[in-house]
């Protein structure tokens, strides 16, 4: 009974939030669900009953496999669990296919692969410091880092309710940053190659890995000031590094060059034409180009990590065709730095705040109205307490300003949704609310990354590197 | 309070488990011709908004009783009234007479949960909150994680929210007397509890230990004096509250008989139904209901819910206490569930709210409690699809009271509130001192019978000779404990107050 005891003490809060966590994901098992839904039981159906060599080619439905190969994989594996469930949704044909057996499996995929990110945020509480601790558990700043984390709000809707598979993605991605923390940075390295090649969306953040692991991996030490000492170059690890991106990148498409399907694959991941594909990166590179100089002399991991959100959030911006559930590869990150500091904590709010009222639209069904308000409220309501406490012998996290225009997110959205669809401009201009959100919150995301653009480049070298 | 943002983060979860369930299937959905609980709701909007009061309660051709006819007290009638007329508003189908029997549809159902919704918000959630800030002696954490811990007892929300019913209304103003009279607001107490009376008439399982504590208040203010006038103030109280719920039935002479016989249907037998309690259990070796006649079954219900109900109710009228009042709440309301007539399983939630209210006081026990409690509606809940999130919610307590209050490293006999009955019981046999380890092994044997039942019950089929063989295996293993319990709630009250003198004394 002791063991039992310790077991589900009151030491172990972090087996609680997950748990409890998990529990809340099953309870929205029957919510509404996009046709993300059948994107990916159509990928089940493709990867199960068709070889290899048909997988990009396969067209029946027209939600066609267009993530890299590792994915589809992925989803081979879980085909083999599903065919115990349902074998009917393993059919091409079976379009739109979402018998109650399926809407199960599916959603316990999701809920299953969660365990990674549960992982990885366990290993990023390990990063954090508890310098700043008070005594009492909540005031933590590992209890606040992990509750921010695993009750994440974008996560919770865009994933259990909408239906993606972001959080298992989120997981590699944070549990490679943490491995840099660490300074395991082949593993970290690792990691984020193959979960390009899972999910090719996270090439955004790429140049930011590129910088790091050249500025801080492969020169080995520093001088005095903390530039780099040119002649401390490592041509081990560079090669070392190339080689794990070779490898990860050949397993994942070595099948399809042996097929010749490449220029295929890449028609499927980069569906633009040649032109617009570099209008699309201009504006991105642009934007980075005037940080690159700073960057290189920013080091160490947290350095790192501001330049992955800069990152992030900068190709969300001047992104072609973005999706408003981009924002999560802002925020997700951006929470490891908020439990640090008080100014990055303020930036996090406003941009996590504005950019989980933009995912609304995503759910515009009834029966989920009050999930969408209650989980937000509750996420926002804990977050801006809990970093306040965290900070209160600092000067107070937002100006007058930025108060106000958090709290106007309360009118807009009784507006958009309670007002606006009983009045008769409803019929002859029904995207007035969405114009609203976007350019509401167009305004607060735009400013959270202006507010960390310029404290990057005006905040001092972050630390210094301790020899390899 | 401080860490407020923590206690609006419990009840946002609470409000969230509760949604998430209401999307679940509801009470005899889809199941003509006569559905469940949730059609007799529908169908009581229709009545009371179509129809003049005088015929609510009467059988006629536009209300045939036989379909679903009002059982409760008139105040659920006027919130049937009231749901009706916003139903009216947004879609008159949904209550139009006889042409809406049966009436099933996505945005009915999204308006009948909103209206569970909205009271639980208005009535019972604040008196949950408000409870729990006005403990004493405990941290604000222990408060919030009390509060999280009520909010997420499985089976209210499972019962309102899945298989459809206003309990919230009636327990949420039961708990607003409770917390009136425990912190001396005598009459607003007395007021919230006889709207909860007459909400539904079940709270009558709660009512002797209000009436009892209040005649001990008000003897121990003195019969000759102040004790008289509150007495008489409370006794005002009480006939207002009445006459005013009850006005439009107290015209006629029929009309209220007819109401009373509505609300008491003494024809239809000691239970109905499986149900966790001693009759339904005992009849599994002895056809009791076939066997005596009617008047004898009513005399013997009687008698046993009074006799085991007594010792604890004079100890509170002799000595009154706010902590004797919830413990005495939780033994009555046991004694009624298990001994008296026309018990519901659904019943059980009236013993929940007080056990609810102890918490912290003995988490152990009454965690266990709780689990058991959700546990003997099993069935009731098979039924109307809630598997799921039944699993779900109890398990999601179960993490919440072990993680708040560690309650595997309670079990000592102090903690159990027991050391007073240990040290009594060691004058005669010295040897014992093993009843936290007994507990402990009972306790673990509990939790695997309920798991294996529940299992069972879902996955095999029963026998064709004994159809019902695991809904009354359900009852009766439920039955057990909740003796187990009641002789437990017994003990602690009579010898918690017997060591309260005997220490006064010695100090």
């Amino acid at each position: 009974m002791a063991a039992f005891g310790i077991a589900t003490g009151g030491s172990n809060w972090f087996s609680a939030l997950a748990l409890g966590v998990t529990l809340l994901k099953c309870l929205l098992i029957p919510t509404y669900h996009s046709t993300d839904f059948e994107v990916h039981r159509n990928w089940l159906a493709i990867t199960h009953s068709l070889p290899i060599s048909q997988w990009y080619y396969e067209a029946t439905s027209e939600w066609t496999l267009d993530y890299p190969p590792f994915f589809a994989w992925f989803e081979y594996a879980l085909s083999h669990v599903a065919k115990y469930f349902d074998q009917e949704m393993l059919n091409v044909r079976n379009l739109n296919y979402s018998s109650s057996r399926t809407l199960l499996f599916q959603r316990f995929s999701v809920i299953f692969t969660d365990a990674l990110f549960v992982y990885a945020v366990h290993e990023c509480c390990k990063c954090i410091d508890g310098k700043k601790a008070g005594k009492e558990l909540t005031e933590k700043p590992k209890f606040i880092l992990s509750a921010l984390l695993l009750w994440n709000f974008g996560l919770l809707i865009v994933d259990h309710i909408h239906f993606q598979y972001n959080g298992f993605l989120s997981g590699l991605m944070l549990l490679s940053i943490a491995r840099f923390f660490q300074k395991r940075h082949m593993e970290g390295a690792f990691l984020f190659a193959v979960l390009l090649h899972f999910k090719h969306i996270y090439l955004y953040v790429a140049p930011a890995y590129g910088v790091y692991l050249l500025r801080s991996y492969c020169f080995t030490a520093n001088k005095q000031d903390g530039s780099i000492r040119w002649n401390s170059f490592s041509f081990v690890r560079l090669i070392s590094l190339g080689l794990i991106v070779f490898l990860v990148s050949a397993l994942s498409l070595g099948p399809f060059l042996a097929l010749n399907q490449l220029p295929q694959v890449f028609s499927r991941l980069f569906p633009f034409k040649r032109g617009l594909c570099h209008a699309y990166w201009a504006p991105n590179f642009w934007a980075l180009y005037s940080a690159f100089d700073k960057v290189l002399s920013v080091i160490g991991p947290r350095g790192f990590l501001r330049c992955l959100i800069l990152c992030a959030l900068s190709s969300f911006m001047f992104g072609w065709h973005v999706h408003e559930k981009a924002i999560l590869l802002a925020v997700l990150p951006m929470s490891l730095l908020s439990v640090g500091k008080a100014v990055d904590a303020s930036i996090f709010l406003i941009l996590t705040t504005t950019g989980h009222y933009s995912l609304f639209p995503l759910l515009f069904t009834a029966p989920e109205l009050p999930i969408k308000i209650i989980l937000m409220l509750l996420f926002t309501i804990y977050s801006i307490s809990s970093l306040k406490t965290l900070f209160r012998k600092e000067k107070p996290l937002f100006n007058w300003m930025e108060t106000f225009y958090l709290l106007g997110l309360g009118p807009l959205e009784v507006f958009c949704e309670f007002v606006f669809p009983f009045t008769s401009w409803n019929l002859k201009y029904p995207f007035i609310p969405l114009l609203l959100t976007s350019v509401y919150c167009a305004v607060g995301i735009t400013y959270a990354w202006l507010k960390l653009y310029v404290s990057v480049l005006i905040d001092p070298p972050v630390g210094k590197t301790k020899k390899q | 309070m401080e860490k407020w943002y923590l206690m609006t983060a419990a009840v946002l979860l609470g409000l969230t488990v509760r949604w998430t369930v209401s999307l679940n299937s509801y009470s005899g959905a889809g199941k003509p011709p006569m559905f469940g609980d949730y059609e007799a709701q529908r169908h009581w909007q229709e009545i009371t908004f179509n129809l003049p009061i005088k015929q609510w309660y009467f059988n006629s051709s536009d209300n045939n009783l036989q379909y679903w006819g009002l059982d409760y007290p008139p105040l659920t009638a006027y919130h049937s009234f009231l749901c009706a007329y916003v139903a009216k508003f947004i879609n008159p189908d949904w209550i139009a007479l006889h042409s809406s029997r049966g009436y099933e549809s996505q945005a009915h159902k999204l308006f009948m949960r909103a209206t569970v919704l909205i009271a639980d918000l208005l009535i019972y959630i604040p008196a949950v909150v408000l409870y729990c800030c006005c403990l004493k002696e405990i941290s604000t954490k222990k408060k919030i994680a009390t509060a999280l811990c009520i909010l997420l007892y499985p089976g209210l929300i499972l019962i309102d929210y899945g298989h459809f019913q206003y309990n919230s209304v009636s327990l949420g103003f039961a708990l607003w007397g409770i917390l009136g009279v425990s912190y001396d607001w005598d009459l607003l107490g007395s007021l919230a509890f006889c709207l909860a009376i007459n909400y539904k008439q079940m709270e009558l399982y709660h009512s002797l230990p209000f009436f009892c504590f209040l005649l001990g208040k008000c003897f121990k203010k003195g019969l000759k004096g102040k004790g008289l006038v509150l007495l008489i103030k409370l006794a005002c109280t009480v006939v207002a509250s009445f006459i005013l719920c009850w006005l439009p039935f107290f015209t006629e002479r029929e009309q209220t008989l007819q109401v009373l016989r509505r609300l008491f249907p003494v024809d239809r037998g000691l239970f109905e139904d499986k149900v966790a309690n001693i009759w339904c259990s005992f009849s599994v070796f002895f056809k009791i209901r076939d066997i005596l006649p009617h008047h004898i079954q009513i005399m013997i219900s009687f008698c046993f819910t009074f006799l085991s109900l007594l010792p604890a109710c004079i100890k509170l009228t002799l000595h009154p206490s706010p902590k004797g009042f919830r413990f005495t709440l939780v033994s009555c309301a046991l004694s009624f569930f298990l001994f008296s007539f026309q018990v519901h399983e659904k019943s059980i939630l009236l013993v929940s709210l007080p056990v609810c209210l102890v918490l912290s006081e003995i988490p152990f026990m009454s965690t266990w409690f709780l689990l058991v409690s959700t546990f003997s509606m099993l069935p009731l809940l098979l039924k109307d699809e809630l598997l799921m999130p039944s699993v779900v919610t109890v398990m999601a307590f179960f993490i919440a009271c072990a993680t708040s209050f560690s309650i595997f490293e309670k079990t000592s006999e102090e903690e159990l509130q027991l050391k007073c009955f240990s040290t009594s019981v060691r004058k005669y046999f010295t040897c014992f001192t093993f009843l936290p380890r007994i507990i402990q092994h009972l306790f673990l044997m509990s939790v695997i019978t309920m798991i294996l039942l529940t299992t069972m019950t879902v996955t095999l089929d029963p026998p064709q000779k004994l159809p019902d063989l695991f809904a009354v295996l359900v009852c009766f293993v439920s039955c057990l404990h909740f003796l187990f319990f009641l002789v437990y709630f017994t003990i602690i009250i009579m010898w918690d107050s017997k060591t309260g003198r005997s220490q006064k004394k010695i100090s």
